[in-house]
């Protein structure tokens, strides 16, 4: 198991934990979805990663080669990020209607927020 | 018609019969004089079929398939005969019972007690009449959740903790211990029919055979067996037409019913002979026999009173059946009769008392004979007959199933039949002494009930006395259920 | 080339472009109309592929854009897919013809036809998975499908739908990119994402722990769409403050659809051989299901809100699905199958039931609800038929799962299940019964008392939901049917 030769491996796990963990730990709603968004993007460089194929050429029609490196991963990976801009996009807007009715984007500040009204409807 | 029509008819009369009372709620003396008219309509079917039945007829009719392999369809076998035809000669005299009771106490929301009532007995038809176990289970849970806006009616606190009980020990027994059962049945088994002579034999071995028995026994928990019967004594919070219903036609007979039908149809007697688990039911039977009649000596309140005592009247049925003798069985077919005809008079009577004079309480009855003269006398032909003394009803059942313990020497059955008539006795006959021989109490200035109570306390007394004179007709059906002919 | 041929297609294509449309129109009342109409065209398309299954014409496969799969993607139609897809169509044109004036009283003026577009986006995107015979489409309809509710759920009355949606996000989000990671594993592998293509080269790579990686992330990320105990949390709070439309809608299709996806992934995908006897997710599995129905059945029993009630009743009939699923019979499997359908039709109607509810009353906290039973009876009347369908009793929709589960159970041997099952359901007995009294057996609050139904159009398709609970449990030829036929199908090999 040479390390060199895991590197990309080694960055989309470093990556992923360190977007899962800011989205588990993390109580600022906006700094959660940038844990979402960089535990998306540790996938797609795994994706994309996967796909050179060694001494391959760019996979692009029109230079001679005679071995290219797979093209697939990088549309799966085009549409994956489209997903995720339209999570964050939706997420966001979430975010700013949620300021709006609770004045802040802190969880514990929500949760507070909403016990009380609970206890004041009781 | 013929008879499968007769049959089809059988059933959608009770239902049909309800959604016209619900759509009549606005018009009270129509909606009153449908639930007179449904009944009789009921009755006239039954009678129809019975001559085919007695001639060896099984009329059957499959309604559809539910799921592969079973079936919802009916078939006419005695035992279900015998069933069907006490509960709807009962049915029109609870009619006219429950609509007097219902005037006189001022009782609201009667559309919907008209409506669930008839619904319970088509639920019982359906109990009576099923072919296998899957319609019997279908039937018996309609009884169970039509019966629960019954005895929730008066809907205060005491009548929702009642319905509570009664409602919780029914489905939990149903769901969590019958429906086990039928599936184990199906799974061991293959089929779900009920067969002279049983589907079980040969399928699981006597160890699962025992547990199996015992599945049912107290999965079908409207048979009342101890310690499952709690919601017997919570039921009592219903106005007294539902007691007398539960407690004589619809509920534990279909409890009692089905458990004879599982007995005789899914295990058969030859099985039962072999499984050593019958001497353990036997024995349970006796107990809850002894100890209900006992905890019944104790209770001042009548209906309390009342309800142990069918708790204990119940495990005659399964006593008798356990005794796995012919005869006995017989006692046991007909117990199904005797003691409905006999304790629907007991509860009819003591509705008339709390409808006339506010009584609840036995030690209240004093001199009563005298102001309910009907009433009383009607109490007295039904509390005679539950001791089992002739010519009343409940002597014929008795002396079958006595005379079934004696053919196969069960000593301890004899002993625990004569015991309980003992038992019996010492319940009843201080009511019937009280209301003859002791003063009256102060609070006595009132008349008998209204007449169409008394009527129907009446016509259901006659019908106690007149089973021990004409009991041809029971007692050939009862001779014709499989393992119940000497 | 014939309408029929491109039945699989319009079942998506249809209501994603009346989507834009909707909100291109501007006028709400409008967009109720075209979303509607979007619906029916979307059910009349998925019927035509049910009856074409019904009349054994065996899978169906649709290349799209004329690419010939493995390489293009396709759909496949197969009993399982088109049962599913007709749900879910079914209950998209049962809770449009419901919405107008539900969504009028619930749903700000201004979003309404913001509303109809996000509704039929999940529509078009739950259609997708349940069609698509490519693991990486399946990815992108559930990003779809799942965008389009978190809007969805948001549009809730209460402020806290938006936290609510906002939570689902974040869950639903990390379960898809979880799929995501699962699929480039399998990917990495095979080099192929066509289903099929992956049924036929999955088994000889299934020692390689990458693969067995892939199997964990995909499950894994399934199970926290589908709600599955313990990654359930989005679900209460999702279902409770979204309008009822929204709630009816998902409730009855969303975590189906997901079902349907492991279903698909465990044993057409991986087959059982791998999945189950090899990896045996259903150690997993079984325990997860069998806590799940008693605990949530549990906390359902004290829960003050209705739809809070329900909705955490939702997560306890999920684990009743993944318990076939684990017992991995064909038995089981097609117990899981039949309560899949069941369980939208119950859920469907006791959802719209309390819509109603919502409607007349404005909130449906059980408080407020002392005898409405006489108040609304036909609406109680309907919820009433729903609970006992839940239940399980005799002659409902309901009574036909719990009877396949316990045979699946009998049949293995396994007691304790059976117990589990008989005491969830004497649980959920608990929880409905809490609504009957109340709603008959209480008096209503002075000064409330007398009629006060809900219009027709809310009631026509409550009642027409709940009488279908009522049919399927006595004519069970179409949902056993097809489980049996869809069994046949994920046993007997490739999709």
């Amino acid at each position: 198991m040479e390390l060199p030769g895991l590197f990309n491996y080694w960055v989309v796990v470093v990556l992923m934990m360190a977007g899962f963990y800011v989205v588990i730990e993390q109580g600022n709603l906006v700094k959660k979805l940038i844990g979402l968004g960089l535990f998306q993007a540790s996938v797609f460089i795994f994706y994309i990663s996967i796909g050179k194929v060694a001494d391959g050429a760019p996979p692009i029609l029109g230079d001679a080669a005679e071995l290219y490196s797979n093209p697939l991963p990088h549309v799966l990976i085009l549409t994956a990020i489209v997903v995720g801009v339209a999570t964050t996009a939706v997420g966001l807007s979430l975010i700013v209607r949620i300021h709006e009715q609770y004045g802040s984007v802190e969880e514990d500040d929500i949760h507070r927020a909403d016990v009380q009204a609970d206890e004041d409807e009781a | 018609m013929s008879q499968p029509d007769l049959l089809a008819l059988a059933l959608l009369l009770p239902f049909a019969g309800a959604l016209l009372i619900a759509l009549l709620g606005r018009q009270p003396r129509l909606r009153d004089a449908l639930v007179l008219i449904v009944p009789l309509a009921l009755l006239a079917t039954v009678v129809q079929l019975l001559p085919a039945v007695l001639g060896g007829a099984q009329p059957s009719l499959t309604l559809l398939q539910v799921m592969p392999g079973l079936t919802l369809s009916f078939s006419i076998e005695p035992l279900g005969m015998l069933f069907a035809a006490v509960a709807a000669l009962l049915w029109p005299a609870a009619s006219l019972y429950s609509i007097g009771y219902l005037k006189a106490n001022r009782e609201k929301h009667q559309t919907r007690f008209h409506a669930c009532f008839a619904i319970s007995i088509g639920g019982a038809v359906g109990v009576a009449f099923a072919a296998n176990l899957l319609t019997l289970f279908i039937s018996y849970e309609v009884l169970t959740l039509a019966t629960y806006p019954l005895v929730a009616h008066k809907a205060d606190t005491k009548a929702l903790r009642g319905a509570r009980i009664y409602l919780g020990v029914l489905l939990s027994t149903s769901i969590g211990l019958l429906l086990p059962a039928i599936l184990w049945t199906w799974a061991a088994a293959g089929t779900l029919d009920f067969r002279p002579g049983g589907i079980l034999a040969g399928t699981l071995d006597n160890g699962l055979l025992g547990i199996l028995l015992f599945l049912y026994a107290y999965g079908i928990g409207k048979a009342a067996l101890m310690p499952l019967h709690r919601w017997l004594p919570a039921a009592m919070v219903a106005p007294t037409p539902v007691s007398a219903l539960l407690h004589a036609v619809a509920v534990v007979k279909a409890g009692v019913f089905s458990l004879l039908k599982v007995l005789v149809y899914v295990f058969g007697i030859d099985l039962l002979r072999e499984l050593p688990a019958s001497t353990w039911l036997f024995a349970l039977a006796a107990a809850s026999i002894l100890i209900a009649s006992t905890i019944a000596l104790r209770q001042d309140n009548l209906k309390r009173r009342l309800a142990y005592s069918t708790v204990s009247q119940l495990s005659y049925v399964l006593l008798g059946a356990m005794i796995l003798a012919p005869l006995s069985l017989l006692g046991a077919a007909l117990h199904i009769a005797a003691h409905a005809f006999g304790k629907i008079t007991l509860f009819f009577a003591a509705g008339a008392i709390y409808t006339a004079a506010h009584k609840t309480e036995v030690s209240q009855l004093g001199g009563i004979g005298y102001r309910m003269p009907w009433t009383m006398t009607a109490f007295s032909i039904g509390a005679l007959s539950m001791i089992g003394l002739p010519p009343l009803a409940g002597f014929l059942s008795k002396w079958y199933l006595l005379g079934g313990a004696w053919q196969s020497e069960h000593y301890a059955a004899m002993l625990v039949i004569t015991i309980s008539t003992l038992l019996n006795a010492a319940y009843f006959v201080p009511i019937i002494h009280a209301a003859w021989f002791k003063p009256a109490d102060a609070h006595s200035d009132h008349g008998e009930a209204p007449p169409s109570i008394v009527a129907a306390l009446l016509f259901t007394a006659l019908l106690t006395l007149l089973l021990c004179f004409s009991y041809e007709i029971p007692l050939q059906l009862a001779q014709a259920i499989p393992g119940g002919s000497p | 080339m014939t309408l029929s041929d491109q039945l699989p297609i319009l079942a998506v294509v249809v209501p994603l472009l009346a989507s834009p449309l909707c909100v291109l129109i501007g006028n709400r009342h409008a967009a109720w109309l075209i979303a509607l109409l979007a619906a029916v065209g979307a059910f009349a398309a998925s019927a035509g592929l049910l009856l074409a299954q019904l009349q054994g014409a065996g899978p169906v496969s649709y290349a799209l854009g004329d690419w010939a799969p493995p390489i293009g993607i396709e759909f496949r139609v197969d009993h399982l897919s088109a049962l599913v897809l007709l749900i879910v169509s079914a209950m998209a044109v049962w809770v449009l013809a419901y919405a107008r004036r539900s969504v009028e009283a619930e749903v700000a003026q201004d979003k309404q036809t913001g509303l109809y577009a996000a509704l039929l986006l999940v529509h078009a995107g739950l259609a997708g998975i349940v069609l698509t015979g490519d693991a990486f489409n399946a990815f992108v309809f559930l990003e779809i499908s799942s965008l389009a509710s978190y809007a969805l759920i948001s549009m809730g009355r209460d402020r806290r739908a938006l936290t609510a949606a906002f939570q689902y996000l974040v869950m639903g989000t990390l379960g898809a990119t979880f799929i995501l990671i699962g699929i480039g594993f399998l990917y990495m592998m095979t080099g192929t994402l066509n289903m099929a293509d992956l049924a036929e080269r999955l088994p000889a790579l299934s020692d390689t722990r990458t693969i067995q990686a892939g199997f964990a992330f995909i499950s894994v990320g399934i199970a926290l769409k589908l709600a599955m105990f313990p990654l359930h949390l989005w679900l209460p709070n999702a279902y409770t403050y979204a309008p009822s439309v929204v709630s009816a809608f998902l409730a009855a299709t969303a975590t189906k659809v997901a079902v349907y996806l492991m279903l698909r992934f465990v044993f057409s995908v991986f087959g059982h051989d791998f999945a189950i006897a090899h990896m045996h997710l259903d150690y997993l599995l079984l325990p997860l299901a069998a806590i799940a129905v008693l605990l949530l059945s549990l906390v359902a029993i004290f829960q003050y809100d209705l739809k809070r009630m329900l909705a955490y009743s939702s997560v306890a009939q999920v684990g009743y699905m993944l318990m076939g699923l684990a017992i991995a019979t064909p038995l089981g499997v097609t117990a899981s199958i039949v309560h899949l359908f069941n369980h939208a039709l119950m859920k469907g109607a006791l959802f719209l039931a309390l819509g109603a509810v919502m409607w007349r009353v404005g909130s449906t906290h059980i408080g407020q609800l002392s005898g409405i039973g006489q108040r609304m009876p036909w609406t109680m009347g309907a919820f009433l038929l729903g609970g006992l369908s839940l239940i399980g009793v005799p002659l409902t929709a309901g009574f036909i799962s719990k009877w396949y589960l316990v045979s699946a159970a009998i049949a293995q041997g396994w007691w304790w299940l059976i117990l589990v099952i008989v005491i969830s359901s004497l649980l959920a007995v608990i929880y409905i019964w809490r609504v009957v009294e109340t709603a008959w057996f209480t008096p209503s609050p002075n000064g409330t008392a007398g009629r006060a139904e809900a219009p027709l159009s809310l009631l026509l398709p409550t009642w027409t939901l709940a009488l279908a609970n009522l049919y399927f449990g006595i004519d069970t030829s179409l949902s056993v049917g097809m489980a049996e036929a869809a069994v046949g199908g994920l046993f007997g090999g490739a999709p």
